[in-house]
């Protein structure tokens, strides 16, 4: 099983040279193909030196496991790969051609930058961590609500806008109190206090987003895996036992009937300074407000969850800082040094620890910077590379319970407001609803309304694009949303298209590169070509249905 | 190519739309299992209709009345043809009650809408490390591989959501559809003859995408469009059509409104009633039936003598008599309950609240024991006399009555073993 005699080094070095001729001859791109695997030569055109690092630690990895990693990825995949990751839709038809067409050697690193700059990062990642905060619904507010998605959104449209450090914005969540429009940081707190459970599902929705851990294993017994304790949830719980909820109801004169007014966290006052929990074999045992080894004073008067927010806030352990690069992660790989990702601890190993440290340490430096986080992640070549595995990498795949090595992209669907943003860009809906903003950001709403009510689950951040359904698929083929994206009115993408000057070859290649992308290979073209030709008199019906193919397609719904 | 297009009934437009062009050749590998008679009626199928009262019902109102009590409200209970009584507004009920057994000493401990209606589709109280399938879908997951030819979905949902199908897979999750059996997206507009041109296209596209070595996902997502292209074309999509019945038929079942001169519109519940006994008829294992409004704080009688009872009476009876009518009822299950019962003590509102602590449901059919009232709550209909039972006991008799194993037992994502109806033995007097 020796390196050597497995991949002779002469011959990676001389395949290398000659493809990479080939590519830049053909494209200019910047794609190094086949390389000797311990000797990095991609660049983003990033000069960071931890870019670097981390880079060789992963490929390391590649090495120790024996496996070759895939080529970088072509500059259309990738390109739509970072819109997805970054701003949280396709790219543009016009961008992707720029882009493509680019000889600039340090075009991805400065397309990260400006997509670090785009108005849509706010928005991504506002719906993002407001998602993964109180879950998809409550989209329009119901007037018998207790959580409001407005106030969750305004607070996290500040956190990105202003790109705050992340664990100042941990410590307002934990310790939010007040109106639920006012002071948005409240709604993480109402939308785990829908059911009465003395703070149970706070407990482990707060531990689990933002610190990373799964405490509610230990709720009913000793984790199985590791050495936590029971104590521990308890512990934890015991934090957000002086939290309270106030409910303002008024009445409506048009439904006739009292309605919520607002919702506010307030302080609950508590008698005791534990919380009683009861052990497998009955025993009862009382639990105390810690936080790892810092003890909080458990006396009825001091405000816990202050208390906490401030420990959060120093994160001397630097488990706010591990949870969001973890996290990150695997938001841009579909997979963490975790799986899942918020499941840390001694019972689950990180893959690649040293690059989880150097990430964790590095955020810490840089004031929990998110946005350099950002940077970082998608500068790394790992991010840079295809998602077609190859014959020697084919073993790097987590979907089969493997550990990742990152070696290729792996593929994710998409989530639901993605698809519903890049259906939007790929049919250039954006350019005719510009002028009316709110009626295109309602009509949005309630598509995603309608969707996560026939789809939704109960797992706030589980409603992908594609879960797997019938009923999906039927909304995809038949649904409104596609028969308006691939509608022959006067003015829409699909009848500007082919009233362009042009062949029809030329028009094909525009509408796959509008909604993959990318230009279709020889085999496409020709096989496309023939069904036109077989399509009948009406050739706007032929671009119409390969429109509709292309917006059903797998590859349209998945991010690679 | 790998998208099959499918047969059924609009294979009539792309033979049409064929000869006239001669077109979609590469496209047209049809798959080889034309029914020649989907209407076959499969009676020795078994399946579970779940009647859902959302909100919570009163039934110390409806099936186990306290007349003297100080709780026992404004109605008088009827004998039936069962060995029990039950409200005098369920008349036509009444003469059914000997193929139905009351469970009266349900005890459930969740009291909350959402925690109530978790525990009882799922056998468990909610728990924040694992996501439990409604039984619907445990069906679905168990009774699959028996039908083998059914084309339509496995669970299907009427007028409600249910609930997800957990860790058993969203190939699992309840079918929603309204009461008059139509579907979302179910895509008639294809008739303009385009299908098959466009899933030519599609699968151009997805083959290419498939063999470009990017894992498992491709391929899964052209399975799910297969079947969601099977479903819009399949014959069984006539189980769907409830507007087909003949008219005495949806009279019985107050479809087209009326129940029995009272005046009122149409019964939707009925319709959904209905719907499940086609459904059923057709294969379907699982069918569960939304009935809502029963979350009566205020007014609790008139709401119920002159609404809630006259719909559930009517809709209820209906289905028994027909399912039996038809040789069915001894293969169907049927259950009904809700998140909890209502409060013994009547409130200032003239309304009952929540509660779980003592209360009925009914469950009956599929070579279950009929005409037995089970359990016994005191006479304030406060406390239990008797055995109590939980949402496990429940599906355990339905599981046992479907011919699932009740050692069953399933695997959370995190490798949790999970016990079917959560370990629960069945009610042993309905099963004897």
């Amino acid at each position: 099983m020796m390196k050597p005699a497995k991949f002779p080094m002469s011959r990676i070095l001389s395949q290398g040279v000659v493809l990479c001729g080939v590519i830049l001859m053909l494209s200019g791109s910047l794609a190094t193909t086949a390389r000797a695997a311990d000797e990095p030569e991609f660049s983003t055109g990033s000069n960071e030196v931890l870019i670097k690092e981390i880079d060789q630690l992963i490929r390391r990895s590649w090495n120790d496991n024996l496996i070759k990693p895939s080529e970088v990825a072509s500059d259309g995949e990738w390109l739509r790969r970072v819109y997805l990751d970054v701003v949280g839709h396709i790219p543009p038809v016009e961008v992707a051609r720029e882009f493509i067409k680019s000889k600039d050697p340090a075009k991805r690193s400065k397309m990260i930058d400006q997509l670090l700059d785009n108005p849509d990062y706010v928005r991504n990642w506002t719906t993002i961590w407001t998602n993964h905060s109180i879950g998809r619904g409550f989209r329009t507010r119901g007037d018998r609500d207790e959580v409001s998605r407005l106030g969750m959104d305004k607070f996290y449209r500040e956190v990105f806008a202003r790109n705050r450090p992340w664990n100042e914005v941990v410590k307002d969540i934990v310790t939010a109190e007040g109106n639920f429009e006012e002071n948005g940081a409240v709604n993480f707190i109402l939308a785990q206090m829908e059911m009465p459970d003395e703070g149970v599902q706070l407990t482990a929705d707060f531990t689990r987003l933002f610190l990373g851990i799964q405490v509610q294993c230990t709720q009913c017994h000793d984790h199985p895996f590791n050495d936590w304790k029971q104590d521990q949830f308890w512990s934890y719980n015991s934090i957000f036992r002086q939290t309270g909820k106030d409910i303002q109801r008024k009445y409506d004169e048009d439904s006739g009937r009292m309605v919520v007014d607002f919702v506010e966290v307030t302080w609950r006052n508590v008698d005791s300074q534990e919380v009683f929990y009861e052990r497998r074999n009955g025993e009862v045992r009382p639990a105390y407000p810690v936080f790892n080894s810092h003890k909080i004073n458990p006396a009825p008067h001091v405000d816990r969850r202050q208390e906490f927010g401030e420990l959060l806030q120093k994160d001397e352990d630097r488990m706010v800082a591990a949870a969001m690069v973890n996290r990150m992660w695997g938001h841009f790989f579909g997979y963490g040094f975790t799986k899942p990702v918020d499941d840390m601890g001694p019972h689950n190993p990180p893959s690649h620890p040293e690059v989880m440290e150097l990430l964790t340490s590095s955020f810490v430096e840089s004031g929990y910077d998110v946005k350099q986080l950002i940077r970082w992640i998608a500068n790394t070549e790992a991010y840079n590379l295809t998602s077609q595995f190859n014959k020697e990498n084919e073993i790097d795949n987590p979907a089969a319970g493997e550990i990742p090595l990152f070696s290729h992209m792996y593929v994710k669907a998409l989530e639901v407001e993605q698809l519903y943003d890049s259906l939007i860009i790929a049919t250039n809906a954006h350019k005719t609803n510009s002028r009316n903003f709110e009626a295109a950001e309602q009509q949005r709403q309630r598509w995603l309304g309608e969707f996560i009510t026939l789809f939704g689950d109960d797992e706030n951040d589980s409603s992908t694009s594609f879960n797997g359904s019938i009923p999906q698929a039927l909304m995809m083929m038949n649904g409104e949303l596609v028969t308006r994206a691939t509608s022959l009115e006067r003015g829409s993408f699909l009848s500007e298209t082919i009233a362009s000057p042009g062949d029809d070859v030329a028009k094909v290649k525009e509408i796959y590169l509008a909604t993959l992308s990318r230009y279709p290979n020889g085999r496409e073209l020709s096989s496309i070509s023939k069904l036109f030709r077989s399509s009948g008199p009406n050739k706007a019906y032929a671009y119409q249905d390969l429109l509709w193919a292309l917006l059903n397609s797998n590859e349209f719904i998945v991010n690679h | 190519m790998n998208l099959p297009v499918p047969d059924g009934m609009n294979r009539r437009h792309f033979m049409r739309h064929m000869a006239a062009g001669a077109t979609i050749l590469p496209a047209m590998q049809f798959i080889d299992h034309v029914k020649a008679n989907a209407q076959t009626v499969r009676k020795n199928q078994k399946a579970c209709i779940l009647l859902w009262m959302s909100g919570g019902p009163p039934t110390i109102d409806i099936w186990d009345l306290k007349p003297g009590s100080k709780n026992g409200g404004e109605f008088q209970p009827i004998s039936t043809k069962g060995d029990m009584q039950i409200s005098e507004h369920m008349p036509r009920t009444a003469n059914v009650m000997d193929e139905l057994s009351i469970v009266r000493s349900m005890s459930t401990r969740e009291a909350d809408h959402g925690r109530g209606r978790y525990f009882m589709h799922t056998s468990y109280v909610p728990n924040p490390t694992v996501i439990h399938p409604t039984f619907g879908s445990v069906v679905s997951y168990e009774l699959a591989d028996t039908r083998k030819d059914l084309e339509i979905p496995s669970f299907v949902s009427v007028s409600g959501n249910s609930m997800g199908p957990g860790y058993l897979g969203m190939g699992h999750a309840p079918f929603v559809v309204q009461s008059n059996g139509q579907i979302r997206n179910a895509g008639r507009s294809n008739e303009t003859g385009r299908l098959g041109q466009r899933l030519a296209m599609l699968g151009e596209i997805e083959s290419n995408f498939i063999n470009s070595d990017r894992g498992d996902f491709p391929k899964a997502h052209q399975e799910v469009y297969q079947k969601a292209v099977n479903l819009m074309t399949s014959e069984q999509m006539q189980a769907f059509e409830v507007s087909q019945e003949p008219d005495q038929i949806k009279q019985m079942y107050g479809v087209t409104g009326g129940a029995g001169g009272m005046g009122m519109g149409a019964n939707r519940f009925g319709e959904g009633c209905l719907l499940a006994r086609r459904l059923v008829e057709s294969g379907v294992p699982f069918v569960e039936v939304d009935m809502g409004g029963w979350d009566l704080h205020n007014d609790v009688f008139n709401t119920l003598r002159d609404q809630r009872l006259p719909q559930l009476d009517q809709a209820m009876s209906a289905l028994v008599a027909d399912l039996k009518q038809r040789g069915l009822l001894e293969h169907t299950v049927i259950v009904w309950m809700g998140e909890f019962g209502r409060t013994p003590r009547i409130n200032q509102n003239v309304g009952r609240d929540h509660w779980a602590a003592s209360w009925s449901s009914v469950i009956g059919g599929g070579g279950l024991k009929g005409g037995q009232a089970i359990g016994a709550t005191d006479k304030d209909g406060i406390g239990i006399e008797s055995q109590s039972y939980v949402p496990g006991n429940i599906w355990a008799t339905v599981a046992h009555a479907l011919g699932i194993p009740l050692d069953t037992v399933h695997t959370s994502k995190r490798g949790r073993p999970m016990k079917i109806a959560n370990g629960q033995p069945p009610i042993a007097e309905l099963i004897g």
